[in-house]
């Protein structure tokens, strides 16, 4: 199976998608996937549009994709933290 | 983290502030007395907020983490405003929602992939209901200044910080 591609997107790519980057990589550890795991600005996810599995996002999403996208707040306040990961582990297992 | 300034100057107590926009503006107003940030960090905070607002509900009071991209930025460091009366920020990610934040922590980061130690223990604070309600409510900044300070001195001491590897 290829590697799927997961976009980890916040406003300015710098901040909260960094520790979303980083729950999302311990989550790969944990159940040893293989993911190509982009870090990046939310003004750049069209670039990726063609290649992406799914998006994983702090921002606000105007457009709709051909891939899942999941907010993840839930990384930042604690709150929801397991449905959080259960939609992305699911998202990535289809 | 060497470099990372955090005084009792940058926390502004019983802050007053009629919107968003003000609150930004007066603790960006601080950190750039303090010498933290450039005057170009105002405006920038300001637009980026209006862009992608970052209002988060917790599990007890509502906090803010505003902050804008590294080339405003002097030094590594951040503000704290607890406001006197909670002023309402969008919620990051739903926009079209606001939280009525009481906690304000305004990030001065000045590299790219660096600071992730930085916001995890900053989350980690987030996620903390006492040590969040103890800033939102303590009147020494003294004591606001050791118990972040402590709680972000694990960066330097502990090593690795794992995620959601809860220490409490």
């Amino acid at each position: 199976m290829a590697k799927k591609q997961v976009l980890v997107a916040c406003g300015a790519g710098i901040a909260t998608s960094t520790i979303v980057n980083n729950a999302i990589e311990e989550m790969a550890k944990e159940h040893q996937l293989d993911l190509d795991i982009k870090q990046i600005k939310i003004a750049e996810v069209n670039s990726y549009a063609e290649t992406a599995d799914l998006l994983v996002t702090t921002a606000t999403i105007q457009k709709d994709y051909d891939f899942p996208v999941i907010t993840a707040r839930s990384f930042l306040t604690g709150i929801g933290v397991e449905d959080t990961k259960k939609q992305i582990l699911d998202a990535l297992l289809r | 983290m060497n470099d990372f300034y955090f005084e009792e100057a940058n926390i502004l107590l019983n802050l007053e502030a009629e919107n968003d926009k003000d609150v930004l503006v007066q603790m960006g107003r601080n950190l750039q007395e303090l010498g933290l940030v450039r005057e170009s960090f105002i405006d920038a905070i300001v637009a980026r907020e209006e862009e992608f607002s970052t209002g988060l509900p917790t599990s007890t009071i509502s906090v803010a983490i505003p902050h804008t991209d590294i080339e405003h930025v002097k030094q590594k460091s951040i503000g704290i405003g607890v406001l006197k009366n909670e002023v309402a920020f969008g919620v990051m990610g739903d926009p079209e929602e606001t939280t009525p934040v009481k906690v304000v922590f305004m990030l001065a980061m000045d590299e790219t992939h660096s600071q992730l130690y930085l916001l995890q223990r900053l989350m980690s604070i987030f996620q903390h209901n006492t040590m969040l309600t103890t800033i939102a409510q303590e009147q020494d900044k003294a004591k606001i200044v050791r118990l972040v300070k402590s709680e972000l001195d694990v960066i330097n001491e502990g090593g690795e910080v794992t995620w959601q590897k809860n220490k409490y």
